[in-house]
């Protein structure tokens, strides 16, 4: 369970939000949406850790996650705006690599499985990420959402530059994560394609 | 007396605007006795007659940069440690008056210099020690300056003054290990000054007035950034409660 | 809830690296050129006489290692700051002073080591020879992963920030001060007869302490420049 309590942030000279409390049960994806600026993707920093709060706390488990930080990132995978992927190496590569950073061993044939249930073609696997378009950049970096088991799932605009092809596997997979009990929060400009029991809104007035 | 109100800035304010009218007083008056006792008093020296006088301030100022970047570390470790606003507006308002120190110390260096060995410039220890801390105080201040978002200045130039602290008595070793031109150090708080006692008291009046000087100084220039930093209300309502509605 | 051991997160970080550095080949040779041209400018401004050049080479040569690891640094942690890697990386869930370490190592071996590898042909062209020649290896050896470990340090404070280049180099200078004179002061004592054997124990601890304190102060300072 993951709950914020009396969360602000203060960003240069603008608080964006103050005393922000929400609380998220598994199997729940919370949908942030606001205006451009109104701090959105600040929160979903301060919820992944990389962000202090100026004021208040996160709570995961009952458990302020400045307390037990280590413990905490083991828990979430968070794919920020920038995809986190290496142009100079293939998907594979990148693949292979971000999945044994987070623990999970990832060989060839499920790397496969994972950049092809994403929707990249297999010719597309071996070549460097530079050559590949912003979408298909995208996926890549989306494509750990295939391989992770984690709990806690942080997504920052994930549909930016998908299709709507793109969009219907991702937006799957995340039912698949809520089904399993998993909480995900997800910065989104659009609606996400999911039955309304399983979201819950929060709405940033910036 | 609850001291911690005043580590909101807008409380400290007014405490040292209070103070800084003794500290400058003292300031005064310690230089004055100083330099009198410096300049007029104490008798001329042997070998080096009266050019060595410059010491009163030479000295002093040398180890006002020292103690002042101390000062700064420690107070950008008491922000970081306690997130604390008003710590980091102290160790920027340290920095500057550091590093006219040291300055101050490098002149009067190089005009003891000339008379004394020839040259305006020597590559001893304590001269080319004092160069590298005047690096040190520069890369604080411009590290600051170069970040325009003023919590990430605080903490990276806290950062960089804390490793800076650290090296402070590495490079004064090492600069030693390098050369030992420098005219070793004649005062220490232990051993037995080779100076006369009237020319360390003179030292010492001057160190004591340059301490109280530093202190006025940086008070009134905390006010400023104070006034610049927290002037303006962090704006957007304070009382925006997002709202957060359960989809049926 | 898998979580990377730390041998695993550690091997990935030094892995990846070392795979890029593989892929841009031009980039460990940009040191090495860089090294070169500089200690070459010396006798060029100089004078070719060699006795002179003996004098100075220890300085020259230590110098312009230094400059070469200087200028690397803007390779360190930019890269992955501007692709979104470098946040990935203060999330895994291991010590970031140990990731820190491990991305420090990579960029030596690419960076660092061809410097310590090329030296004594530097050093002949100064004149330098025998046990002098050993002792410029050994010191560079010991001090160019020194200089890596310290000057991260300044690359992760300016991450993101206008003018990095030249401000990185004021803010690491006078940390690299230390190195400097024991690096150099080994090869002039070792030239001088009395062996550098004091200098680079002094090399040595430099060393350490660096391994020790350093990484702490890069996490924190990654830290700050990923809020």
């Amino acid at each position: 369970m993951l709950q914020t309590v009396s969360l602000s942030c203060l960003r240069g000279d603008r608080r964006l939000f103050s005393n922000l409390n929400v609380t998220v049960q598994p199997g729940t994806l919370l949908a942030v949406v606001g205006e451009n600026g109104s701090g959105k993707t600040s929160l979903l920093r301060m919820l992944s850790s990389l962000l202090s709060p100026e004021d208040g706390a996160i709570l995961w488990q009952g458990q302020d996650i400045r307390e037990q930080r280590e413990q905490y990132c083991a828990q979430l995978t968070y794919i920020g705006h920038l995809n986190g992927i290496k142009d100079d190496l293939t998907a594979m590569e990148n693949l292979a690599l971000s999945a044994s950073l987070a623990g999970d061993h990832c060989d060839g044939p499920v790397a496969h499985a994972a950049l092809e249930a994403v929707g990249l073609r297999r010719q597309a696997h071996q070549l460097p990420t530079k050559v590949l378009s912003q979408g298909q950049k995208r996926r890549v970096a989306l494509a750990r959402l295939w391989l992770s088991t984690r709990p806690l799932w942080l997504l920052d605009e994930p549909f930016t530059s998908l299709d709507t092809a793109a969009t219907g596997l991702v937006t799957e997979q995340l039912q698949k994560h809520l089904t399993r009990g998993g909480i995900a929060v997800v910065v989104t400009h659009q609606e996400v394609g999911l039955p309304s029991g399983l979201i819950q809104r929060l709405r940033m007035n910036g | 007396m609850n001291w911690s109100k005043y580590s909101a800035p807008l409380s400290f304010y007014p405490l040292a605007g209070n103070m800084i009218p003794w500290f400058s007083a003292l300031a005064a008056l310690a230089m004055a006795v100083g330099l009198y006792i410096g300049l007029l008093v104490a008798p001329t020296d042997a070998t080096q007659h009266d050019s060595y006088r410059i010491i009163f301030v030479h000295v002093p100022a040398a180890w006002m940069s020292m103690f002042l970047y101390v000062v700064m570390a420690i107070w950008a470790g008491i922000g970081m440690g306690l997130k604390a606003r008003l710590s980091f507006m102290m160790a920027q308002a340290i920095a500057p008056t550091g590093a006219m120190f040291t300055f101050i110390a490098l002149v009067t260096g190089c005009m003891w210099g000339k008379p004394t060995w020839g040259t305006y410039w020597v590559w001893d220890a304590r001269l080319t020690s004092e160069l590298i801390l005047l690096f040190q105080y520069a890369g604080v201040m411009l590290l600051r300056t170069s970040i325009d978002d003023l919590r990430r200045a605080d903490r990276a130039s806290g950062v960089l003054a804390l490793v800076g602290v650290v090296n402070i008595p590495i490079i004064y070793f090492s600069v030693q290990w390098w050369n030992t031109l420098h005219q070793g150090a004649s005062v220490s708080m232990t051993a037995a000054p080779k100076m006369a006692a009237i020319m360390l008291t003179a030292m010492l009046l001057m160190t004591f007035g340059f301490w109280m000087y530093s202190i006025a100084v940086v008070l009134s220039r905390v006010r400023c950034v104070i006034l610049e930093r927290e002037s303006q209300p962090a704006w957007g309502d304070p009382s925006s409660v997002p709202e957060v509605a359960e989809a049926r | 809830m898998n979580r990377p051991s730390l041998w695993e997160a550690l091997r990935g970080v030094v892995r990846r690296d070392l795979m890029l550095a593989m892929r841009r080949r031009a980039d460990v040779a940009m040191s090495v050129f860089f090294l070169v041209i500089v200690a070459s400018l010396f006798p060029l401004g100089v004078g070719p006489e060699p006795a002179v050049l003996r004098t100075i080479a220890a300085g020259v040569l230590w110098v312009a290692a230094l400059l070469a690891c200087l200028l690397s640094l803007g390779r360190v942690f930019t890269a992955d700051y501007l692709d979104g890697v470098l946040e990935q990386m203060v999330l895994i869930a291991q010590p970031l002073p140990v990731l820190v370490v491990g991305k420090v190592f990579a960029h030596w071996v690419v960076s660092g080591l061809p410097i310590v590898l090329l030296s004594p042909l530097l050093g002949l062209q100064f004149g330098l020879d025998g046990e002098a020649l050993g002792v410029l290896v050994l010191s560079l050896l010991l001090g160019t992963p020194t200089l890596s470990m310290i000057g991260a340090i300044g690359a992760a404070l300016v991450l993101g920030v206008r003018g990095s280049g030249l401000l990185v180099a004021l803010l690491v200078l006078p940390l690299y001060v230390p190195v400097l004179i024991f690096g150099a002061g080994a090869v002039t004592s070792s030239m001088a007869g009395m062996g550098g054997e004091a200098n680079l124990s002094l090399l040595g601890a430099s060393l350490v302490l660096s391994l020790f304190f350093s990484p702490w102060a890069t996490a924190a300072a990654l830290r700050i420049a990923l809020e």
